[in-house]
């Protein structure tokens, strides 16, 4: 009998999977959406790597048309809303709560749902390769190429269903940080004291708010077009075509800003505390970003000069876009501002953050360029463009997602990533970065058109398509130098301390890595870089109380139901719709489950 | 969705976790239909082949049913008083109210969709049939979301201990959620009905 209840007992503790599986922590939700967003970065680069050695050589035939054409459409896919956006969700996951002193998000369970929804996405995205083809029309789904009639397979219905997905993930996602922003601050942290990563974390969940609901109606109708026999997006019926387009860049400008804006936060973090000085013209830099948030809704036209919108919306659409770069400018000079003086530390967090400068600016310079009308008509679907995302996107994003890596890894997980190894991969990756993207400017202003799976000889593409080529695996060879030092590094000592960097923002106020329920005591804030005006001010952190009385929310398995209930929701959209009822009707028994689950 | 958090009664604006992000997700929605009604305006007038709306459109009956909505936004706000001042049966009563009222705008709906069929219009034979049942139709799939969101509440409330100590808090927001289903109707019936074709 005894042996019995002893069974009993060790049954109701959680294994270490399962406790993972149903968190609510924002501190492991964040380690889950980073854990599987690099996952992803790292499918979407063997993607690319593919897609280069099919391009290495003229008449290349290592891949035929139709797997190049997925894999294009997969990479630009996998890297946009599997490996940027999320490794951004992890970040904001991570420090929106030790940011502003609270203990976790508003909505822990909403929290995890996005995670789960995410994970659904983007296994669907993916595992398309085996079902039927992958998404193979870009990741923009040009319709009328994305409709029935010259998409017949079932690829452009994978590209729907899991954009919708993964879309609703985002929007709860920006959902909960815009409440656990505005309104889980600590006590004395205003709106103006928040860090600049804040502002920009709640200038991104703003543009995805605004945006993704205009591309969930344009995903609905190409879904109906392919399924149900409306005729939004086919003009020989009666459709428009450039509806389509409308639809897609009101959504998609709008989300290069949701790639660029978290990494612009990550390097306003670490060039103050790596440069010892404060931000330099914190207000202008708050401004700006949100300016860019607001002007980010008025440039979609500049996607579609080419298409004969005729002279004023393409005077307009010219104007806002120059528009846009002022307030960008604004802020690489409050950076450079920053640098200017400060008594520097040149550690790899630090390289990262100047590359981003660097490469940002370039990627930068290059899309103004495209503001011009007439300039923009000569780029249109050449090289060029392809050069100037990777500047933005690589060069900007990636290189300030790494950045904050290093900047960060000591807090979350209480060791320092190594070094040497560290400035060793940011060389190779910045070197192979630019041999890779540089080249096809010239290819771009050469006439070589994006999207084509070989070219002829002759051409005169054939040296620059071989060094980007050969930049792509100098690429890989750096970031594998990077996972590498993540487990070299994982097997070091807990060495950090709380605030190694001697920064000033409140993370750095609590343990490495920081307790489940963040502070002990939820500090005060005085000042926009509150611990160096506590250390200036003499001011000691509260001791730690005797007693902690933290109420943390219990764990829960209805985030994971409902998105459950989701995937099956998807896959009946795409198999059979008695799946999607019988997937709404997991939703709506978690749902109630979910609201009645006791949270005291 | 209640945010199991120590902080959710005293938070830095006043508002509600819950409630705040109410509000912001009814912003997302209104870009939602905000496209959707474009759709139906780029498309106004584009139909190659008939049925064209003033065809097939029923301008009494409509009115009929947005009345029915209407009404549904008077008894909710009646509904969020009763939980506001703590007179349960009332808020019983006029939640009760508020599905049926809904429902009837739904059976309106359905009705609507089954006469447009069967004077041969359907979601493929024009732009016009596409873009009216998407925009209707989704509005009415809001519509049937918010009955179920109401009528989980009405249950709620007939347990032992009703909605608990957030009760008003809980029929206040979905009486957010359900006025402005209501507002996006109106728009929806001045653009599609009231404007001459």
């Amino acid at each position: 009998m005894a042996t019995a209840v002893g069974t009993v007992g060790q049954a109701t503790q959680p294994s270490k999977i399962w406790s993972w599986m149903t968190t609510v922590d924002h501190k492991k939700i964040a380690s889950l959406y980073g854990i599987t967003g690099f996952t992803f970065f790292l499918i979407g680069g063997i993607e690319a790597l593919l897609v280069r050695t099919q391009l290495a050589v003229p008449q290349g035939n290592v891949i035929d048309a139709d797997l190049y054409n997925q894999l294009f459409s997969t990479h630009a896919l996998t890297m946009i809303f599997l490996a940027i956006m999320p490794l951004g969700a992890s970040f904001f996951n991570y420090f929106i709560p030790l940011h502003i002193g609270a203990r976790d998000v508003a909505f822990p369970r909403l929290n995890m749902l996005g995670y789960w929804m995410y994970l659904s996405g983007g296994l669907l995205l993916t595992l398309s390769f085996f079902f039927g083809g992958a998404p193979d029309g870009g990741w923009f789904g040009y319709a009328p190429l994305s409709t029935e009639t010259y998409s017949p397979g079932r690829n452009m219905d994978f590209y729907t269903v899991s954009l919708l997905i993964l879309g609703t993930s985002s929007l709860i996602a920006s959902l909960n940080f815009i409440v656990t922003i505005i309104n889980m601050r600590a006590p004395g942290m205003t709106m103006m004291r928040l860090p600049v990563y804040m502002w920009m974390t709640l200038v991104v969940s703003f543009l995805l708010v605004l945006s993704l609901p205009v591309v969930t109606v344009g995903m609905i109708q190409l879904y109906f077009d392919r399924n149900f026999g409306t005729n939004f997006f086919l003009p020989a019926e009666g459709g428009d075509p450039l509806l389509w387009q409308h639809i897609f860049w009101i959504f998609g400008h709008p989300e290069v800003y949701v790639l660029i804006l978290p990494s612009m936060g990550i390097v306003s973090e670490v060039i103050p505390v790596m440069s010892r000085k404060p931000l330099f013209g914190y207000a202008a830099i708050v401004f700006a970003g949100a300016a860019i948030g607001v002007l980010g809704f008025g440039v979609w036209s500049h996607h579609m000069f080419t298409t004969g919108l005729g002279t004023v919306p393409q005077v307009v659409f010219s104007a806002s876009t120059m528009a846009i770069g002022i307030p960008t400018g604004i802020k690489i000079f409050n950076w450079l501002g920053t640098m200017y003086g400060g008594n520097i530390r040149f550690n790899t967090a630090m390289y990262f953050a100047v590359g981003f400068i660097a490469l940002f600016t370039i990627g930068g310079i290059s899309g103004v360029m495209h503001a011009s009308p007439a300039v923009d008509t000569q780029h249109q679907d050449t090289y060029f463009v392809v050069a100037h995302i990777h500047y933005v996107l690589f060069g900007g994003a990636i290189m300030g997602i790494f950045s904050g890596i290093y900047f960060w890894f000591p807090k979350m997980t209480g060791r320092f990533l190594g070094e040497s190894l560290g400035k060793l991969s940011f060389w190779v990756i910045f070197v192979g970065m630019n041999a890779t993207f540089f080249p096809m400017h010239f290819l771009g202003i050469s006439g070589m058109p994006r999207r084509i799976y070989t070219y002829e000889e002759g051409m005169g593409w054939d040296t620059w398509n071989m060094v980007a080529t050969i930049g792509s695996y100098i690429l890989a060879f750096g970031v594998l130098l990077f996972v590498i030092n993540f487990f070299k590094s994982m097997r070091q000592p807990q060495t950090a301390g709380d605030n190694p960097w001697n920064a000033p923002t409140l993370e750095w106020a609590t343990s490495s890595p920081p307790p489940e329920h963040n502070f002990d005591v939820v500090p005060e804030v005085h000042d926009r870089d509150p611990l160096w005006y506590n250390r200036d001010h003499g001011i000691e952190l509260p001791a730690r109380p005797e007693h902690l009385h933290i109420h943390m929310p219990p764990p829960s398995y209805y985030p994971m139901i409902l998105a459950g209930g989701v995937l099956l929701i998807g896959l009946g959209l795409l198999a059979h719709l008695g799946v999607a009822v019988a997937g709404a009707l997991v939703v709506i028994y978690s749902v109630w489950g979910w609201a009645l689950e006791p949270t005291d | 969705m209640a945010a199991a958090h120590e902080v959710q009664h005293h938070t830095s604006t006043g508002v509600d976790n819950r409630k705040l992000l109410m509000w912001v997700f009814l912003a997302s929605e209104c870009l939602f239909f905000g496209t959707l009604i474009s759709t139906y305006l780029i498309f106004k007038g584009e139909s190659l082949v008939p049925p064209r709306p003033e065809d097939v459109l029923d301008i009494p009956l409509t009115s009929a049913s947005t009345f029915v909505l209407l009404m549904s936004s008077l008894t909710m706000v009646l509904a969020v008083y009763g939980a506001q001042h703590g007179r349960i049966g009332m808020m019983k009563g006029m939640l009760l109210c508020t599905v049926l009222l809904g429902l009837g705008f739904l059976g309106f709906q359905v009705y609507e969709f089954m006469h447009f069929v069967h004077e041969g219009l359907s979601l493929s034979t024009n732009q016009f049939g596409a873009s009216f049942y998407v925009l209707t139709g989704f509005h009415g799939f809001h519509v049937g979301i918010g009955v179920l969101y109401l009528t989980s509440l009405l249950i709620g409330s007939m347990r032992r201990h009703g909605l608990g100590r957030d009760r008003d808090l809980w029929v206040d927001t979905a009486g957010l959620y359900w006025h402005f289903v209501d507002i996006v109707w109106i728009v929806i019936f001045t653009i599609i009905y009231l404007m001459p074709h």
